[in-house]
């Protein structure tokens, strides 16, 4: 029997087994906390700060945070929605989010989290920052316009020896997710739909096949993101 | 008490939130009830007659003559409502921003491979063309904007709703289906 542990989110009583990180600890527990970087089954690293929980009057983000007996969180106050808001906002201002324009659009994670908090407008000037479109591999097309370099791909994408399809290039305002260009020629057609779907924005497409769900059959058409968590 | 008066314009958009304003179907004869028309392409009025209550801008700002609509816009009405992607975030025009000008000028009317007739390289410089902006601006970085509608286009319902919302007091009602950013 392994250990169960007792703590509170937004004061309902939750429990799990100790160790286990506060996004997923919530899931089993039926409560969504909003995760862009972090996906199940790739380890965390509390880059996107989406998921941020306020512990002991110390914002911390839930991802990479293991729960603990008796732990209070707060996550869905006013103020911490307000904070994801901006975070969403950042993001869609930073690259070039033409959700009109993008097959990903109605599938899209964080067009979904601008539903979810009502974002009619970034409270930031957009950047719109000249960046390119790699079509060069068969079987994906990777557009630096819409990347968040939230790394799912890196990490989740890999080939039977493990290695990545996907890689870090340049720094700071220059950092680029690539497509390393040998191994994207190996790449199967299962590998690039998993690619796809893995990717939160619309930045790994599969060539090919554009707009294939039409518009009122997408994923966050009529449910908001983590209504399959929500009990 | 009058009816409370509503303007419209496209700026540099396509005219499909216009498009969606007309989509309110039926409703659009309690909305002649309700308001007045000024200064819109619906009702062809081109210069502004009277103060104007609501103020609703379709697409961004591309040239000088969608800043200078827009500040006469903003001097007229009370009230600004940007209306859809483009008047937001500039929009699929503003698929251009990032690239110079004069590159966005050479692939249009030289360089271009369905460009066949332009023998003679001319570029259009007649004096009543507006000039192009370095950038197409979303409608809020050249004035203020009270309201934003998203959507391309915003849905009926959301259009409706918020004049409704704006004319009667009343707060909106924001189902999740109707904020849509396509």
């Amino acid at each position: 029997m392994s250990s169960l542990i007792k703590f509170k989110i937004d004061g309902a009583e939750c429990m799990a087994e100790a160790g286990t990180f506060i996004v997923e600890a919530a899931r089993q527990n039926g409560i969504y906390i909003p995760t862009l970087c972090n996906m199940p089954g790739v380890k965390p690293k509390g880059s996107c700060r989406i998921c941020t929980v306020r512990i002991n009057g110390r914002l911390m983000t839930s991802c990479t945070t293991p729960v603990a007996d008796g732990m209070e969180i707060e996550s869905n106050s006013n103020d911490i929605k307000e904070l994801r808001k901006s975070i969403v906002e950042l993001m869609f201002v930073s690259g070039n989010h033409f959700c009109p324009a993008c097959e990903k659009s109605g599938n899209c994670e964080l067009q979904a989290l601008g539903y979810l908090y009502q974002m009619m407008v970034p409270r930031y000037p957009y950047d719109f920052p000249n960046r390119g479109v790699d079509a060069s591999s068969p079987k994906i097309i990777k557009d630096q316009n819409r990347c968040i370099q939230c790394k799912r791909c890196i990490k989740s994408i890999k080939d039977e020896q493990g290695r990545s399809y996907f890689a870090f290039r340049n720094r700071g305002n220059h950092l680029e997710v690539v497509l390393d260009e040998e191994l994207a020629a190996t790449m199967t057609d299962e590998t690039a739909e998993l690619a796809m779907k893995n990717c939160p924005v619309g930045s790994i497409l599969v060539k090919e096949k554009g707009f294939a769900t039409p518009i009122g059959k997408r994923k966050f058409d009529h449910q908001p993101i983590g209504s399959d968590i929500r009990v | 008490m009058s009816k409370p008066v509503i303007a419209t314009t496209s700026l540099a958009g396509c005219f499909g939130c216009h498009m969606s304003i007309l989509d309110i179907d039926e409703r659009i004869l309690q909305l002649i009830e309700l308001v007045e028309f000024n200064k819109s392409p619906v009702d062809d009025i081109k210069t502004f007659t009277k103060p104007v209550d609501i103020g609703i801008i379709e697409g961004g700002c591309c040239n000088s003559e969608n800043v200078e609509v827009l500040k006469s816009f903003r001097k007229n009405c009370r009230i600004l409502i940007s209306l859809g992607e483009c008047a937001i975030m500039g929009g699929l025009p503003a698929l251009r921003n990032g690239i110079p000008v004069e590159e966005c000028i050479h692939e249009a009317y030289i360089g271009g491979p369905t460009v066949q007739l332009n023998k003679d390289h001319i570029l259009p410089n007649d004096d009543e063309l507006p000039m192009l902006l370095d950038k197409v601006y979303p409608c809020h970085e050249i004035v203020k904007i009270d309201y934003f509608l998203p959507g391309c286009p915003p849905r009926a319902d959301l259009i409706w709703d918020a004049l409704v919302a704006l004319i009667t007091g009343d707060p909106m009602k924001l189902p999740y289906e109707v904020i849509k950013f396509d």
